[in-house]
C-alpha cells in the first residue's frame, strides 16, 4: 500500500515487480530491500554489480546570466574551487550557512559542451531548499533549471564497468570523477564515474521516457541485482562516506565532519565563503569535535544517537551518528563526533548500548578500502 | 509430553512440565531479516511475564524479545550469540534463545496453540 503523501520515482512498478519491500523515505515511497535480503545485496554490490534507483535525489542545471560562469556564482555558497571545474569534469562540494554549518553535501559537473554552467546532483532530502536557496541567492547571476523529467541509476560494484560497456561501447574508459554527456537513442544520458558506495561504478542520468527499459537491460546482465536503500546506506558506511541529516548536518561544520579536502587552498586564501569565520578559525586552531569511525570489540551494535564515552564510562565525549552490522568486515562499526583528545586511530572508548559501556576502538575510515578507478585521462602523472 | 505456545510478539515457548524453552518464530525471523546480534539474559535471572529478555539486532534495527511467561532462566544458547544467522535458519530448533523454569504455568493458557498462531499472523498480512 502506498501512502497517499508519498511521491513515487519513474521505476516505482519496476520495484513492485522485484518484490521490493516499500518504505517511506525523504517523501518517496523507496524500496528498502529486495527478496534477496540487505546483506546479500550489499555483498553482491561489492563483488559484482548494483543497481540503484537513486531519482529521488534533486538533479538541475545551473546556468548564467549573460556572459558570466555559474561556477563563480555558486562559490558565493559552497567552499569549493569550482570556476577551474573543466568540461566533464566532476566535483563534490557543500552548500554552507552563515555559521558554516552545511546545508546540503552535492555534485557539481561542468558539462562537456557548456563551460559556463554546472550540472548539480543534490540529496532527495533537501532538494527543494537547496534549490530555492541556490536560486534566490544567486538570481541575479544565474538560472537555475530542475530537471523534473530526469530519472537517476547508480550502477556500482567491481563489474559495474563491463555490464555498462554491454549497453555502452567504451564508458569504461571515463575516468574517476569524470562525466560525459552521450546520445541514446536520440536521448541524452549524463554518465559519471562516481558514486557512493567506496566501489567503482557510475552514476546514469537519463529521461523518464527510456528509463525503465534502460533498467531492465542492465537488470538481464547476470551480474546486475537491484539494490534497496538498506544496502546503500550499509555500503556507504563501510566506506566512510556522511550520510546528510545523519553525519552532518546544520549543526557540523566541514573541519569537524572531517572534509577538509572540500576546501581547497585558493578558497582558504580568499576566506569569501559562508561561515568562513567559524571556518577558517576551526582549520588554524582545531575543531572542538570531529567526526570519528569506531569498531565495537565484541558484537555490539551502537545506533545512532548512542552515547559515547571514555573507555571506563565515566564521561560522555561525543554521540554516534550512523552505526551498524557492516557485512563485508563481517561485524559492526560506527561513524560519529567525539572530543578530539580521544579520535586518534587505536584509541579505546566506550559505547554506552542498553545502560552497559561496551568497549570499542576509535578506527580509521574507510572500513573496506576503496576500490576507486585509478585512471583519470585529464591528469597526468 | 512437549507443547508449543505461541504470544502476539511472536515468540514461542515449548514447555515440558515446568521447563519451557523460547524463541522467536519463522515469521518473526522473515521480518527482522539477517540478524548479526543476540544479547542473552543471565542464568539465574528472574523474569515477570512482559519483561525485556533478550536484544535481537538485525542488518536494519534491533528489537526486544519479551518473557513470554514468568520465570527463572535455566540456561541460555551461546551458538546464537556466536553465530546469530542461526536465528533465521533455524528460528525453532537450533535458534532458540533460553530456557526458563515457570513460576506459574496457567499463564501460558493466554497464550496461542500453533493453530491459532498461524490464524493470527495471517491476519497481519
Amino acid at each position: 500500500m502506498t501512502d497517499d503523501c508519498l511521491k513515487t520515482t519513474p521505476l516505482h512498478a519496476l520495484h513492485k515487480e522485484l518484490g521490493g519491500k516499500m518504505v517511506p523515505f525523504a517523501g518517496y515511497d523507496m524500496p528498502v530491500q529486495y527478496p534477496m535480503g540487505i546483506m546479500a545485496e550489499h555483498l553482491h554490490t561489492r563483488e559484482k554489480a548494483g543497481l540503484f534507483d537513486v531519482s529521488h535525489m534533486g538533479q538541475a542545471t545551473l546556468k548564467p546570466k549573460g556572459a558570466g560562469d555559474a561556477a563563480q556564482a555558486l562559490e558565493k555558497l559552497t567552499p569549493g574551487a569550482l570556476e577551474s571545474l573543466k568540461p566533464g569534469a566532476m566535483r563534490y562540494t557543500m552548500l554552507l550557512n552563515e555559521r558554516g554549518g552545511i546545508l546540503d553535501d552535492f555534485m557539481v559537473t561542468r558539462p562537456i559542451d557548456d563551460d559556463k554552467a554546472l550540472y548539480l546532483v543534490v540529496n532527495a532530502g533537501c532538494k527543494e531548499q537547496d534549490f530555492a536557496h541556490i536560486a534566490a541567492s544567486l538570481a541575479d547571476e544565474a538560472d537555475l533549471y530542475v530537471h523534473e523529467d530526469r530519472v537517476l541509476l547508480a550502477l556500482q560494484g567491481p563489474k559495474a564497468a563491463s555490464v555498462l560497456e554491454t549497453v555502452i561501447p567504451n564508458i569504461g574508459t571515463l575516468g574517476f570523477m569524470q562525466a560525459r554527456w552521450l546520445d541514446h537513442d536520440g536521448e541524452t544520458l549524463i554518465i559519471s564515474r562516481a558514486g557512493y558506495t567506496g566501489e567503482d561504478g557510475f552514476e546514469i542520468s537519463l529521461p523518464v521516457s527510456i528509463a525503465d527499459a534502460f533498467a531492465r537491460r542492465l537488470l538481464d546482465h547476470e551480474d546486475v541485482a537491484m539494490i534497496g536503500l538498506g544496502a546503500r546506506d550499509s555500503l556507504r558506511l563501510e566506506a566512510g562516506l556522511c550520510l546528510y541529516g545523519h553525519d552532518i548536518s546544520v549543526e557540523t561544520t566541514p573541519v569537524e565532519a572531517g572534509l577538509r579536502f572540500a576546501i581547497p587552498k585558493s578558497r582558504r586564501a580568499r576566506a569569501d565563503f559562508p561561515g568562513a569565520k567559524t571556518i577558517m578559525a576551526q582549520l588554524s586552531d582545531g575543531p572542538d569535535r570531529v567526526r570519528v569511525g569506531f569498531r565495537p570489540v565484541d558484537r555490539t551494535i551502537a545506533r545512532e544517537g548512542t552515547k559515547i564515552t571514555t573507555s571506563d564510562g565515566e564521561k560522555v565525549i561525543g554521540h554516534v551518528t550512523s552505526g551498524g552490522f557492516a557485512p563485508s568486515v563481517g561485524g559492526p562499526v560506527g561513524m560519529g563526533y567525539s572530543d578530539p583528545a580521544f579520535a586518534e586511530p587505536g584509541t579505546a572508548i566506550g559505547l554506552l548500548v542498553r545502560g552497559k559501556v561496551r568497549p570499542a576502538r576509535i578506527t580509521t575510515m574507510p572500513f573496506v578500502p576503496h576500490n576507486y578507478v585509478r585512471k583519470s585521462p585529464t591528469k597526468t602523472g | 509430553m512437549t507443547r508449543t505456545y505461541y504470544s502476539e510478539d511472536h515468540e514461542w515457548i515449548t514447555v515440558n512440565e515446568d521447563e519451557g524453552t523460547v524463541g522467536i518464530t519463522e515469521y518473526a525471523q522473515s521480518q527482522l531479516g539477517d540478524v548479526v546480534f543476540v544479547e542473552l539474559p543471565e542464568v539465574g535471572a528472574v523474569l515477570s511475564k512482559g519483561d525485556d529478555a533478550a536484544v535481537v539486532e538485525s542488518v536494519k534495527a534491533a528489537s526486544e524479545l519479551y518473557a513470554p511467561v514468568t520465570g527463572e532462566v535455566t540456561a541460555v544458547n551461546h551458538s546464537v550469540v556466536e553465530e546469530p544467522s542461526l536465528v533465521n535458519t533455524a528460528p525453532m530448533d537450533d535458534g532458540w534463545f533460553f530456557t526458563l523454569k515457570l513460576t506459574d504455568p496457567s499463564e501460558l493458557d493466554e497464550m496461542m496453540d500453533e493453530e491459532a498462531y498461524e490464524a493470527y499472523v495471517k491476519d497481519l498480512g
